[in-house]
């Protein structure tokens, strides 16, 4: 009936005006800076010099493949670290020491990733506690230095993210009838047999949501790869932070920040395919 | 209590409990259990629930380990025998069919679990489904069977490993009444045509009479009696059988006077009945005494009832119509009990109103008089 | 023209701030808002402000390019007061017209030392009109652990024994020391885009080379004075206030004036293109400026400011830590001209592949 379309209209307008001034406006705004140039001060002509200049300089692109890389490679390890805990909380554990585990997980929350960031610093420095630690246990005869090295990201990555990786799975988990497990141990399985034929089947839009947030979040973190990351260490965001702020090139930053959008939702339209998830399943989960 | 066992021909007997024993935190759920199945047959554990029925299935199915006590399987012992090795397989109370697997995925599990070969098993899972009813259903998912195939996939699944001993814990439970008494007689087909030993778990006495050769009547978590059906039907060995089993009236009274058969019970409201006794009852001691609604006769008038026997009275309060399950609720006149009395098949009687003064009589040998129970029952 | 880019923003910003903002709007003369350094605006002073002229200050701290960023986004609003390096002004202005220029009627220009006045007319004057007035001023330079090593110039930060034990910024000052030390005046070339650009490029692959010396590139300054008070790092170029603070807690840290030059840097203040309360800027500036109210300032900072006869009134011990890092005084001291546009695009570029390289 069309009075119930325009009542559904009318309900959503806020929403959508929302969504449209804060989410949409901006990116239109965007995608018009990344197509255009600077010829002299404020004077600028349409152009595809800021695609070309990401494309013709490998200085971009590496940064952007190393981004996405190591982003990638923090997903498996998050998905890897989260599944035990999700499992000992979905299953093993009960009231209160779930909820404890819950917590656990909570935890690094409780402070600003900023704090939390100086919080690995402080303990993985050369002058900080686990170098010491190391000495005196004799593991190490020099206090030496953890910090500066792509593990060192990872680390940070995946402790920022356990808990978007964790909600997901534990929720999936839940949902899966323990009978099931049973019936497949009865039926001659194995703890691996049954991981991969019924647990990971069944939690698959759990672990999809988890991966695509994670992904998500890790592609678009700033602060852990550049102060936990070495010299050397280049992050994509970072990047885009130094073409709009440092540099003054607007354009140059949209077109980077158009490409991280394009290769996250390829990302979540890869995983999708690969998992045979439907988007919709997942982001009930997620 | 002694191991009560079965007689069995020669052979050594499918599953064997000796001495079992299994206790949560305080709570005792299995006790001190004893008893075999022999190959081949249909053996029903009845118990109301919480008896731990299925803490005894789970511990045969090895899912949980007994405290104490022994448990054998084709003669040989499980102790140290994980549930993926046991030749034993489970139908789960809820079937916990696999809904990411197809029906033949399903019924191919466990074969591919013991490394046959993805055409062969594919094979022998059609062929267990044609034998099963369902052919052609292989390619379905599970979610659109019905109840009844569901769990005609969820006994192929387990079948088709060919396990000595086929636990099953309340199968029909979760299906509708009409479902269900379908279904026993399908088990009961399939039992016979597999010729598989079925271990069987209901808090159905019905089920437990219609499907099995032997059942175990449990409670508290040891067995009250084991018997074919007949025996617990017709010869309760405690007041708990005879209560659980079957439709019974139950009359708590006190024992007035004991001959060597017979035990003179006072229902309360001066009410006399006469039972046999089962049991020591001393002269004053409080006793229950049971009659089955199909041993009472009706009669209008006290000349109907056949001679010789003790006529009661008392006032028609319902009339249960159920073909030949027909029965007439009556309250007795001098206590007020409520009683079942069956209606002839006849169909005599089945005009009766509710008001109606009427008499009955019943042959004290086929009642019976066992000492009360603890207060707890 | 302001961009698509800088409407679109401020519509956001506008509906947000109608939505948030409404019902608590106070009156634009009795707030004045200052985007500007961490230790500039000292609570002591701002206190004392208020009490006189009865406005309340609100502070944003930042640093050069997020104070440009920001006006940028917003075409010039949101701040009443900017406080830019005098060298950042030209360029900003030129691109972007963040600034408008000051009505010199209304300050007390004589309260300014001239010759820091002379240096900021230099740079920012765009038009005849003057941009920006001078605040604060200082060095950078060498910083170095004397027990550990001992370095002269900024070349020196790349000795083989100093290999992961020095520490930079990965930024244009950086660059600048560097072009110093190799002998080439980078200042003198800032014109001629060719020679700069191959003059960054070759500073750039000295960079490079050194690397392996870098301990890490510090975004801030407690990064880098951690790193020097827990030994990790031995010589790093530095403020002169940094440098001068580690000294006082270890007299082994020394701050040199190094041989190429310290760079002087001078922060200003400047007037955002659509600030609302200009009055109050007006007030701000001519009250700090104060001789008195100057040393407060400085004191906060550790930096010596533009308001004539307040360093008398310094820190007898930061003025002879001054003496001691400068024995020749203010003779061996290069200060930054005005950045003209596009330059920073150049250095850019070049920074992103000492970054990037192994
Ligand atoms: N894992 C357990 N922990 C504690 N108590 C249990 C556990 N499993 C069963 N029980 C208790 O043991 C008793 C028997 O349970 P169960 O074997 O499931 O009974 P049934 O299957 O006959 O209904 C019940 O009182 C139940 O509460
Ligand atoms: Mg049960």
């Amino acid at each position: 009936m069309w009075y119930r379309r325009l009542l559904l209209a009318l309900l959503l307008a806020p929403a959508l005006l929302w969504l449209f001034a804060l989410i949409i406006l901006p990116h239109l705004d965007l995608a018009l800076l990344s197509f255009r140039e600077r010829v002299a001060p404020r004077e600028y002509v349409a152009s595809l010099a800021q695609y070309r200049t990401f494309f013709g300089e490998p200085l971009y692109w590496h940064v952007f493949v190393r981004t996405a890389l190591m982003s990638a490679i923090a997903t498996v390890l998050t998905l890897l670290v989260a599944f035990p805990i999700a499992w000992i909380i979905a299953k093993l554990a009960r009231g209160r020491m779930s909820a404890l585990l819950f917590v656990v997980c909570l935890i690094p929350f409780w402070v600003s990733e900023t704090v939390r960031t100086l919080g690995w610093m402080i303990l993985l420095r050369e002058s900080g506690v686990l170098p010491a630690l190391l000495v005196h246990l004799g593991i190490t005869r020099e206090p030496v230095e953890l910090l500066y090295h792509d593990a060192t990201i990872l680390v940070g990555l995946v402790y920022t993210s356990l808990l978007f990786m964790v909600v997901p799975l534990v929720s999936s988990l839940e949902s899966l009838d323990n009978a099931l497990i049973e019936a497949a141990y009865d039926l001659g399985g194995k703890g691996w047999s049954i991981l991969r034929e019924i647990v990971i089947p069944h939690a698959a839009p759990g672990i999809t949501a988890g991966c695509i947030v994670v992904f998500m979040l890790t592609l678009g973190n700033y602060l852990t790869p550049t102060l936990l990351g070495g010299k050397s260490s280049q992050w994509f965001t970072e990047q885009i932070y130094t073409q709009f702020i440092t540099r003054f090139n607007w354009e140059q930053g949209a077109a980077f920040g158009f490409l991280l959008l394009a290769l996250s939702t390829a990302m979540v339209w890869l995983g999708l395919k690969i998992s045979g998830q439907r988007f919709s399943d997942v982001m009930r989960r997620a | 209590m002694n191991a009560p066992t079965i007689a069995v021909s020669g052979a050594t007997p499918d599953l064997e409990v000796r001495s079992v024993s299994k206790r949560f935190a305080t709570h005792v759920a299995v006790d001190t259990l004893s008893f075999s199945v022999a190959r081949g047959s249909f053996f029903s554990i009845l118990g109301p629930s919480g008896c731990g029925k299925t803490t005894l299935l789970r511990m045969i199915a090895g899912f949980i380990q007994p405290d104490s006590g022994d448990i054998a399987i084709g003669g040989r012992s499980m102790a140290q025998v994980a549930p993926n090795r046991r030749p034993v397989n489970m139908v789960f109370q809820h079937l916990a069919l696999f809904p990411m697997m197809s029906v033949a995925q399903n019924v191919a599990f466990g074969l591919a679990r013991r490394g046959v070969g993805r055409a062969e098993r594919l094979r022998r899972a059609e062929a267990m489904l044609e034998r099963v009813g369902l052919a052609g259903a292989g390619g379905k998912r599970t979610d659109e069977l019905s109840g009844g195939q569901r769990q005609r996939v969820a006994i192929a699944r387990s079948l088709v490993l060919e396990p000595t001993l086929l636990l099953l814990d309340e199968p029909l439970g979760a299906l509708d009444l009409k479902l269900r008494e379908h279904m026993k007689l399908e088990l009961k087909q399939l039992q016979s045509a597999f010729g598989t030993t079925f271990v069987y778990i209901t808090h159905d006495q019905s089920e437990a009479l219609v499907l099995s050769d032997h059942v175990g009547v449990m409670n508290h978590g040891r067995f009250e009696q084991l018997g074919t059906p007949q025996e617990l039907y017709y010869s309760p060995a405690t007041s708990f059988v005879a209560d659980f089993v079957g439709a019974n009236n139950r009359l708590a009274g006190k024992a007035l006077s004991i001959t060597a058969s017979l035990v003179e019970v006072d229902t309360g409201g001066g009410w006399v009945v006469r039972a046999r006794r089962h049991g020591e009852i001393a002269a004053g001691a409080a006793v229950e005494a049971f009659i089955r609604p199909e041993a009472a006769m009706l009669g209008r008038t006290p000349a109907e009832l056949p001679a010789g026997q003790t006529a009661h009275s008392g006032e028609v309060t319902g009339m249960l119509f159920d073909g030949a399950n027909s029965v007439v609720l009556l309250r007795e006149s001098r206590s007020g009990l409520q009683l079942r009395i069956a209606l002839p098949q006849t169909g005599a009687y089945s005009d009766l109103t509710v008001g109606a003064r009427v008499c009955f009589t019943f042959d004290p040998e086929r009642a019976i008089c066992f000492p009360a129970r603890a207060a707890s029952a | 023209m302001i961009s698509i880019s800088g409407r679109c923003v401020l519509t956001v910003l506008l509906v947000l701030g109608l939505v948030a903002g409404a019902p608590a709007r106070a009156d634009n003369a009795k707030v004045l808002r200052i985007i500007t350094w961490a230790d500039y605006v000292p609570a002591e002073v701002v206190a004392q402000f208020r009490k006189e002229t009865g406005i309340q200050v609100e502070v944003t701290l930042s640093n050069n390019e997020e104070m440009i960023s920001k006006l940028r986004a917003t075409g010039g609003a949101g701040f009443d007061l900017a406080q830019p390096s005098q060298d950042r002004i030209f360029g900003a202005q030129q691109e972007f017209g963040i600034y408008k220029p000051f009505d010199t009627s209304k300050v007390r220009l004589d309260e300014f030392v001239p010759e820091l006045l002379a240096t900021v007319r230099t740079n920012a004057t765009i038009g005849g009109r003057l941009y920006g007035l001078p605040y604060v001023w200082g060095t950078e330079g060498l910083v170095y652990n004397s027990k550990r090593t001992r370095i002269s110039d900024y070349g020196d930060l790349c000795k083989p024994e100093l290999r992961g034990r020095t520490a930079v910024r990965l930024k244009r000052p950086t660059l600048m020391a560097f072009a110093l030390a190799s002998g080439k005046n980078p200042f003198a070339l800032y014109g001629d885009t060719k020679a700069y650009t191959a003059l960054m490029q070759q500073i750039g692959k000295t960079l490079t080379a050194c690397k392996a010396n870098f301990r890490f590139f510090y975004d801030n300054k407690d990064q880098l004075l951690n790193g020097m008070r827990t030994g990790e790092i031995y010589a790093a170029m530095m403020w002169d206030s940094g440098g001068w603070a580690l000294n006082r807690e270890n007299p082994d840290i020394k701050f040199i004036n190094p041989r190429s030059g310290a760079i002087a840097w001078m922060d200003t203040f400047a007037l955002p293109a659509r600030g609302r309360n200009d009055a109050g800027a007006y007030a701000w500036i001519n009250f700090v400026m104060r001789p008195e109210i100057a040393a407060k300032v400085a004191k906060s900072i550790g930096n010596f400011t533009a308001a004539k006869g307040a360093d008398q009134l310094m820190d007898p011990r930061v003025r002879a830590q001054f003496a001691e890092s400068f024995p020749d005084g203010l003779k061996n001291i290069k200060w930054y001209p005005a950045i003209p546009p596009g330059l920073e695009a150049i250095e850019g570029e070049v920074l992103d592949r000492v970054k990037a390289a192994d």
